[in-house]
């Protein structure tokens, strides 16, 4: 229990750390195009892939469950768009995140500082923290929520496709699903919680990493923390902006 | 100048560094020996900040570096530029850029002339046609002659060195020597180098401090260091029989 609690406290100083005033804007802004091309374009593929999938599963399933007289077809594309919309696009997708951008931050910045190249840059009076971990916070914070719209789109497109190719049922009905009771704010709702998520994942991961000691398992240690320590992380406050947040 | 004044410092209970106090001398290549794990490293890193020191002082000339708080220290590591024993570069960045990097942190330099600072530097460690390459792709050698390019580049006053003989054959071990005693000449540096190769002193030792067991064992330049009566520091330079025999022969 101390030891987390130390945990938290060490977190907090590094981002104070990290917020502190930048030495000089435009190698940051440079660093930012960096991150979001590494951290943000190279994570579209695989959201696009997950969420094409996850969003013809769904349509499937609504359509096998919701098989009944009494319930109207264009549900399934109801219950599609709320699915991606309110949890799979920015949850499921922080979560896979976490995974894949989460390990990549810690055993980047953990081996920098097992090879030196952080002891380096202090030397030279860069202040580390902020010159490695701000524009990546940046990047994800900028670019997350933008792959949770993609996301959303992807998966719905996905769901169309499957519900149109199966024949389970009438395109018409999907799309009418897709307008039914919509609720512009839970697109604010799914964008807040992407940025959430990416300030977690980012910063979570940054930290492991930045305090890794030893060797290349320490590093592999800290790439494993930064994941859990992330997921678990982003379903606490999953639930905590749901309350916040109700739509 | 740079000045240790009786620092000590533990690490959970352990002492690693007891009492010491020890002066390097500006314009001098002054060299930490001493056995792996006898707190060499810890040594220099006290000197550059890198470890707070539990007690004592250190001085910067004439500035108590340990009593500065962290933008007066940032000032200071302005003017230090250190070799790290693996050498420390960014692996994403090329050799260009590692160079060229404190220039675009620190200073108002025109495009211009930064390139041309650069390319002073590279060619000073003789390492043109280099730069477009990543630190993965050249040898262990260059990427401490890239090491050594980034930690001149800004000009600086002091100039630490972690092992830079480390890995390197003995052929590139004595140019890197000579590489840092040259710049050490040429812009009258405070240099000072942690290292446990015994070329390296015989080369290059104009002030050698001798480390045992965390305290200062001695003192002296690698004209006296032959003649030492201090028996850890024979057992420490004629490690080798050859180096025995030879010491023998030489009586």
């Amino acid at each position: 229990m101390i030891n987390l609690f130390e945990n938290i406290g060490r977190y907090f100083m590094l981002l104070a750390k990290v917020f502190s005033r930048p030495e000089k804007m435009s190698i940051y802004r440079q660093r930012i195009s960096f991150e979001i091309e590494a951290l943000g374009f190279n994570s579209i593929s695989l959201t696009a892939i997950i969420s094409a999938f996850i969003g013809a599963v769904v349509a499937l399933q609504m359509a096998i469950t919701l098989e009944s007289p009494f319930i109207p077809k264009f549900m399934i594309g109801y219950a599609t768009r709320e699915v991606m919309v309110l949890e799979f696009s920015s949850t499921v997708v922080a979560l896979i995140l976490a995974g894949k951008v989460g390990s990549n931050i810690a055993s980047e910045i953990g081996t920098m500082r097992i090879t030196e190249q952080i002891d380096a840059l202090e030397i030279m009076g860069v202040n580390s923290a902020s010159y490695l971990i701000l524009p990546k916070i940046v990047a994800t914070v900028i670019f997350f929520p933008i792959l949770t719209l993609f996301s959303i789109a992807v998966g719905i497109v996905g769901g169309y496709v499957i519900a149109s190719s199966t024949g389970m049922m009438l395109t018409g009905d999907y799309i009418e699903g897709l307008f039914y009771c919509f609720e512009p704010f839970s697109f604010t709702y799914a964008l807040v919680k992407g940025a959430v998520f990416a300030f977690i994942i980012t910063s979570i991961s940054a930290y492991c990493g930045y305090y890794a000691k030893g060797n290349s398992l320490e590093v592999g240690r800290a790439s494993t923390l930064a994941v859990v320590a992330s997921s678990v992380t982003i379903m606490i406050f999953d639930l905590i902006l749901t309350q916040i947040m109700r739509v | 100048m740079i000045r240790a004044d009786h620092i000590s410092k533990t690490f959970e209970g352990r002492t690693v560094l007891d009492d010491i106090s020890v002066e390097f001398e500006t314009g001098k290549t002054n060299l930490i020996i001493g056995r792996s794990g006898s707190g060499k490293t810890v040594l220099l890193k006290s000197l550059v900040g890198l470890h707070e020191v539990d007690s004592g002082k250190i001085f910067f000339d004439d500035v108590c570096y340990t009593d500065l708080g962290f933008r007066e220290r940032k000032e200071i590591r302005k003017d230090i530029g250190m070799i790290f024993q693996g050498g420390a570069l960014l692996d994403s960045s090329t050799v260009r850029e590692n160079v060229r990097l404190p220039l675009d942190l620190f200073t108002e330099m025109t495009e211009g002339e930064k390139r041309d600072r650069v390319d002073f530097c590279l060619e000073r460690v003789r390492l043109v046609g280099a730069d477009h390459l990543y630190p993965s792709e050249i040898s262990g050698g260059m990427v401490k002659r890239v090491a050594i390019a980034r930690a001149i580049v800004l000009n600086p006053r002091y100039l630490f060195c972690d092992e830079p003989n480390s890995g390197l054959d003995p052929q590139t071990s004595v140019v890197i020597d000579n590489l840092i005693h040259d710049i050490t000449k040429e812009f009258n540096i405070t240099t000072i180098i942690n290292t446990h190769d015994m070329n390296s002193v015989m080369e290059i030792g104009e002030k050698i401090v001798y480390i045992h067991e965390g305290h200062k064992w001695w003192e002296g330049s690698k004209d006296n260091i032959l003649q030492a009566e201090n028996p850890e520091l024979n057992d420490f330079v004629f490690a080798s029989a050859m180096a025995k025999r030879a010491k023998s022969v030489a009586k």
